[in-house]
């Protein structure tokens, strides 16, 4: 396989608390190597004046599964003189808000990605998904299965059963090809089926007569039970409202005591993500305020949480969730499509197109709170970058959040210039924020803080020797940074180099190669459960509408599996 | 000894049922029985090794009749028609599994073809009016779980789903529907008294076309206001009354069919019967669901959803961009205008479903047609391929009518020397690429 | 303000997207680079010069263009898509997307013109002295935001799906209408002076329909009010007003629900 040496970049990794010295990178056999096991044939690039940092990882997007097709199929007007085709080996690209398969893999790698993580699989629906994963080009992807509004996991946790909790968790990720324990609106969406909510960690679920306080700390128990590469990842109750900080902080706070369990390196028990959903203040739309100050003085106060923030673009986008109550909600307010999908014994989907528009005071108020989250963040190993794609605004947006994080002057041009400023700033902290993301910071909150909070952080998320080949190089010179911030978003959006497994996939933004994508996911042994099995099998034969042989995904559907092992039998 | 394959997916109708039982000889090759499945199913299962199974090739003489020929022979011909054709209209797909589906697709990207299903004809209407109003639905589980008020409304699941009410909307007990069709208050809506209409408590007969208006008027009801006295045939007072009784439910669903898809007004109809489903939504839990028909045109829709952002009609004859149009990109339209200049039919049958007018002109043009059968497109064909049946003799995945993915298996062997789809389509795509580079 | 006058030479084969017909885009062009200007039939690449001889040459802007088509353009589709300004004049009848997502300029069709036209209208004034067919003035599929503004006026008379999802502008048909007009409308005005088949105001939010002639079947969500003495278009009358759809949600204004409106001449 090719060798090569990058050489004369100015190298950002947090892996080797490495801050933009200028070093040589060398690739060989799709890893890392010290540039002294590179053979004379190696091919040398020169990156002089360019930043080199690991592939970029997206924690959290709706890429892949049924309601996100949903909403690519119910607005064809968001491909309206729009659907192109780039030079390259590409395949037709369209889709502003929710690209398809082909744009959505191009575009991540475009933009020196090389890692996607699907936010949300419902668990019957598992095959859907992992067919568009295996359809998305170059980069690598994985799947988080829902949990939070589980019959299974309903009952078990209600007996604080943990031990049979846990083996049913190992067998759904087995059967779906998932990777981890993501929770939605825990509790409310199985209200949601009979047109209720749990607006509060202590409201119980109808019937189930559990609270998700207790479905959360019960899963936070599941998790490090089972020592999964991943915490327990998390979209809290009363997503969106005026108010809801009070219900984030409730449900951060029940993280405090556990200690995380596993040997992949992960530190954290709890994944809180698009966070900026999660902090607001006042009590309606008038008085609506950030209150994201509040909220990461206890995130950065806590040592085993990580969290994402889902920055708003200012965009018109689609909103889509397994919060269903919420979308059904926001389809009250704009009185735009609202699609819903309710899954037997698992979770719903809701979907709703949302314009962003910086005339809107609320609008303009969830923007500042989601840069707001990022400078207030302490530790960049632990705060993450994210728009929650497609809800907060597209993916394809990172260059321009990157520019406002980075560019002080870039933000208060923006903040300055909304049609209700004086309202936004005064309902905001963050004009009176200095602060400018730096590179090496970015590098952390875009690489190394995702991989290890994914427990992938021995291969991924750095340029140490040993780890993989996922390599970005951007045209952004360290000593002399643009004076205009639009170079920044400039840089940002187009790679010098992508190399995905040490192959180079991108050249100048161009793609020039789709690589040998993968398909993560966790494949936990546990004891034998008796109980489990049995619960299993007679929920198929009662309540499921399909049979329990016909669940599981083939191995045909993830042909390139990367697959973590995970032995919980002890 | 002959063995029993369990849990088999039945590749007819929209309702995916996957507890089939097939019982197959000892070699393989012969279908001995099928259990659970409804009449249509077993003879889908049945009819696979039924005499006078094509199982070559065969090509269209000029004195009318046909000739057999070689696979390579037809897939020569028809790589040589795609890439002759400035605009191919690909159409069918929803008897394949998606994995032929992905295959079509590259073709139709590099020789300029519109790819479109079934959808076309059937519930397209519905897909309409889902991209204009949304849609509040659920997966059929949720329905045999937790539905109390369930309304059939134009369609006649009896015969077109005939497992349909056994399995989701009527008859079972679920979680929390214990007592089954005694706990449940069923509806049917329709111009005519349907055998469907027998198992429901109510019957509501409505004027042929005027569907939009009871619908009209049913929502008009909801909110309290003043309808004239008869509405459709149907009086007011028993619209006021089955609204009641709907909002006095904890949970409803609406089940629809071509009565609505294919009346006056078609995605019209629709996209009202899912605003009346949104407005029960601030009072109650109510969804509504699309009967659709062929076992996987609802994969086809989600396969060219994620690939092409659209669900059918999907033209991709500029080849640089995907577009789309109901009405301009649709198959009828393209054929009655005389907008393509060659068709590809695969897994489904247009000379039998399509109107005469549409027959006629896709008769005129170069056509290759890809079907286990003879059926009345491959009588119109220039070129009939057979290959193997999809759901008995190869596997795939297919989307059921609420989109829920199940695999469909490979039960028996196909005849000898038979390709599959994907097969087919693989060499097709190969024959393509030489003869584009060798130009 | 020049002209350019472009005569069919040969008749496609299929239909020729000719979305390169429009004053924006032969702005500042001579004939010969007019010539050269892209046109399509499916994956067949082809120019303007290879199906119209071109004569005289554009103005500096859109604005001073005058565009004139002679010969048979019905096979022609997009013709005037997204003019700003200037003049386009069809001597014939013409295919879909005609002035489709036009915002300024004049376009006149001296003939009948097919679906889809005037598409998410923002602005400007588009005559049709024949025929129109299905969806005149709609939005384009799955989008909310229908014709905004501009003035469309039909002689002849006009199919289905008419103005779905208006917004704002006007549309004034002297002949008859179809079934489903203005069907989702937020906003905008419709003037029949013939019949209409059925289906008026189905599903409005706001907006206003005024019909000269009958309507076959009132819809039930549709109330009559009272009568009413207006001038449209130069003629006066008396009408009945109805409000509705009340099967649909509305705006309120003071606490009071502003509904669509329905004008039937009495």
């Amino acid at each position: 396989m090719a060798e090569y040496l990058i050489k004369n970049g100015h190298v950002f990794d947090p892996v080797q608390h490495i801050k933009g010295d200028r070093k040589d990178i060398a690739v060989k056999d799709g890893k890392i190597v010290e540039t002294s096991a590179l053979s004379p044939a190696a091919k040398q690039i020169d990156v002089k004046g360019k930043s080199v940092m690991a592939g970029a990882m997206e924690i959290h997007a709706h890429v892949a599964g049924p309601k996100v097709n949903l909403g690519r199929w119910y607005r064809p007007e968001d491909k309206l003189f729009d659907s192109h085709k780039t030079p390259g080996m590409t395949r037709i690209e369209g889709g502003k808000s929710i690209p398809t398969v082909f744009k959505t893999g191009y575009e991540y790698a475009r933009m020196g990605y090389t890692f996607a993580m699907e936010a949300a699989m419902p668990p019957l629906y598992a095959r859907h998904v992992h067919e568009e994963i295996h359809d998305t080009p170059i980069i690598d992807e994985a799947a988080l299965p829902v949990f939070g509004n589980n019959w299974f996991m309903l009952e078990y946790l209600k007996n604080h059963e943990i031990e049979n909790n846990a083996a049913y968790v190992a067998w759904t990720l087995n059967q779906t090809k998932g990777y981890g324990i993501k929770i939605v609106n825990p509790g409310g969406t199985e209200a949601w089926a009979w047109g209720l909510n749990c607006l509060s960690v202590n409201d119980p679920v109808p019937y189930f007569d559990i609270t998700p306080a207790e479905i959360i700390t019960g899963l936070i128990e599941t998790n490090e039970y089972l020592g999964l590469p991943h915490s327990i990842h998390i979209h809290g109750n009363n997503l969106g409202n005026p108010g809801c900080y009070q219900t984030t902080l409730d449900t951060l706070k029940l993280a405090e005591g556990f200690k995380a369990k596993n040997n992949f390196g992960r530190k954290q028990v709890m994944h809180q993500t698009h966070l900026q959903f999660h902090s607001y203040g006042g009590d309606n739309w008038g008085n609506f305020e950030s209150k994201a100050k509040e909220v990461m003085d206890y995130v950065n106060k806590q040592d085993n949480l990580t969290i994402d923030t889902g920055n708003v673009t200012l965009d018109e986008t689609t909103t889509m969730t397994a919060d269903g109550p919420f979308e059904h909600h926001l389809g009250g307010l704009n009185h735009l499509k609202w699609a819903n999908v309710d899954v037997e014994l698992e979770t719903a989907a809701g979907v709703v197109p949302y314009i962003y528009s910086p005339d809107i005071k609320v609008c303009a108020i969830q923007w500042a709170i989601g840069l707001e989250l990022a400078l207030y963040a302490k530790d960049p190993m632990r705060c993450f970058i994210t728009t929650d794609h497609p809800n907060a605004g597209p993916f394809t947006r990172y260059p321009r959040v990157i520019k406002w994080l980075m560019s002080k002057k870039a933000r208060d041009e923006r903040l300055n210039t909304f049609k209700h400023a004086d309202k936004v700033i005064a309902a905001t902290t963050l004009a009176e924020i200095d602060r400018e993301i730096t590179l090496y910071e970015l590098a952390a909150m875009t690489r190394a803080g995702p991989a290890a909070s994914l427990g992938l952080g021995k291969d991924y998320g750095g340029l140490k020797p040993g780890m993989n080949a996922d390599i970005a190089i951007y045209n952004i010179n360290p000593d002399k940074m643009p004076s205009d911030p639009e170079e920044i978003e400039k840089a940002f959006s187009g790679v010098a180099y992508l190399f995905k497994d040490g192959k180079i996939c991108v050249k100048d933004g161009t793609v020039v190669d789709n690589g040998n994508k993968r398909t993560f996911w966790v494949d936990v042994k546990v004891k034998a459960n008796k109980q489990v099995a049995h619960d299993v099998r007679e929920k198929f034969l009662k309540y499921y509408s399909i049979n329990e042989a016909n669940y599981s995904v083939p191995d045909s559907y993830a042909p390139h599996p990367y697959v973590i092992a995970v032995d919980a039998t002890q | 000894m002959p063995k029993v394959v369990t849990d088999v997916t039945c590749p007819f109708c929209g309702t995916l049922c996957d507890d089939l039982e097939v019982t197959v000889s000892d070699d393989n090759k012969k279908i001995l029985s099928v259990r659970n499945a409804c009449a249509i199913g077993a003879e889908k299962f049945n009819h696979t090794s039924l005499p006078g199974r094509v199982t070559r090739p065969r090509m269209r003489q000029p004195d009318g009749t046909f000739k057999e020929i070689t696979y390579d022979e037809a897939i020569d011909w028809t790589a040589n028609m795609l890439v002759k054709s400035k605009k191919t209209l690909m159409y069918g797909w929803a008897s394949t599994s998606c994995q032929a589906m992905s295959v079509g697709h590259e073709i139709a990207e590099k020789v300029g073809g519109v790819v479109d299903n079934c959808a076309t004809v059937c519930h397209g209407s519905s897909l309409i009016a889902i991209q204009d109003v949304g849609i509040p639905s659920c997966t059929l589980g949720e329905v045999k779980n937790r539905a109390d008020r369930v309304v059939f409304w134009g369609c006649n699941p009896a015969h077109a789903h005939p497992r349909h009410m056994s399995r989701y909307s009527i008859f079972p007990r679920g979680f929390f529907t214990v007592k089954g069709h005694k706990g449940r208050k069923i509806y049917c809506v329709d111009c005519r008294y349907t055998d469907t209409a027998r198992c429901a408590d109510e019957f509501i007969q409505v004027q042929q076309g005027h569907d939009y208006e009871l619908l009209n008027a049913f929502r008009t009801a909801a909110r309290g206001e003043a309808l004239p006295d008869v509405i459709g045939g149907v009086p007011k007072e028993k619209i006021y009354q089955v609204v009641e009784e709907l909002k006095g439910g904890r949970f409803g669903v609406i089940f629809f069919g071509m009565g609505l898809t294919h009346t006056l007004g078609r995605n019209h109809n629709i996209d009202i019967a899912i605003s009346f489903t949104r407005d029960m939504n601030d009072l109650m839990k109510f969804s509504i669901i699309a009967m659709r028909g062929h076992w996987n045109v609802t994969g086809s829709g989600q396969v060219l959803s994620w690939q092409y952002g659209f669900p059918y009609a999907v033209d991709l004859s500029r080849r640089s961009k995907a577009r789309y149009q109901t009405g301009e990109t649709t198959s009828v339209d393209l054929l009655v205008r005389n907008e393509v200049e060659a068709c590809f039919n695969i897994a489904t049958d247009p000379g039998a479903h399509f109107p005469i007018d549409s027959v006629i002109s896709m008769s005129k043009k170069p056509t290759v047609t890809v079907d286990p059968h003879i059926n009345m497109s491959t009588e119109i064909s220039d070129i009939h391929i057979p290959v193997a049946m999809v759901g008995v003799e190869t596997g795939g995945c297919a989307y059921r009518m609420d989109n829920v993915p199940i695999e469909t298996r490979k039960v028996v062997d196909a005849p000898d020397g038979m390709l599959t789809d994907v097969e087919l389509l693989t060499k097709i795509n190969t024959r393509v690429d030489q003869l584009m580079g060798a130009q | 303000m020049k002209t350019v006058t472009l005569t069919v030479k040969q008749a496609p084969d299929l239909y020729l997207e000719c979305e390169n017909i429009t004053p924006d885009t032969f702005a500042g062009k001579k004939a010969d680079e007019i010539a050269q200007l892209p046109a399509y039939q499916g994956k067949e690449d082809t120019t303007l010069g290879e199906y119209f001889t071109i004569a005289g040459e554009a103005g500096a802007t859109a604005a001073e263009t005058q565009i004139i088509l002679k010969g048979d353009c019905s096979k022609m589709k997009y013709i005037g898509i997204k003019m700003t300004a200037g003049e386009v004049i069809v001597n014939s009848s013409t295919d879909m997307y005609t002035g489709g997502w036009m915002k300024g300029g004049k376009l006149v069709v001296k003939g009948d013109v097919h679906s889809f036209c005037g598409l998410g209208m923002e602005g400007g004034e588009f005559l049709i002295e024949g025929n129109a067919g299905n969806y005149l003035g709609a939005s384009y599929r799955g989008d909310w935001r229908g014709m905004q503004g501009g003035i469309i006026r039909v002689k002849g008379n006009v199919g289905s799906d008419v103005c779905t999802f208006m917004n704002g502008g006007e549309l004034i048909v002297e002949g008859n209408a179809d079934v489903h007009i203005a069907t989702h409308a937020e906003g905008g005005r419709i003037v029949i002076k013939g019949d209409v088949n059925r289906r008026v105001g189905g599903q409005m939010v706001k907006g206003e329909v005024i019909v000269f002639g009958k309507i076959g079947l009132m819809m039930p969500g549709f109330k009559f009010i009272k009568d009413v003495d207006l001038e449209v278009d130069g003629t006066k009358a008396r009408f009945a007003e109805y409000i509705g759809d009340l099967g649909e949600r509305h705006p309120t204004r003071k606490g009071e629900p502003v509904y669509g409106k329905i004008f039937l001449k009495k």
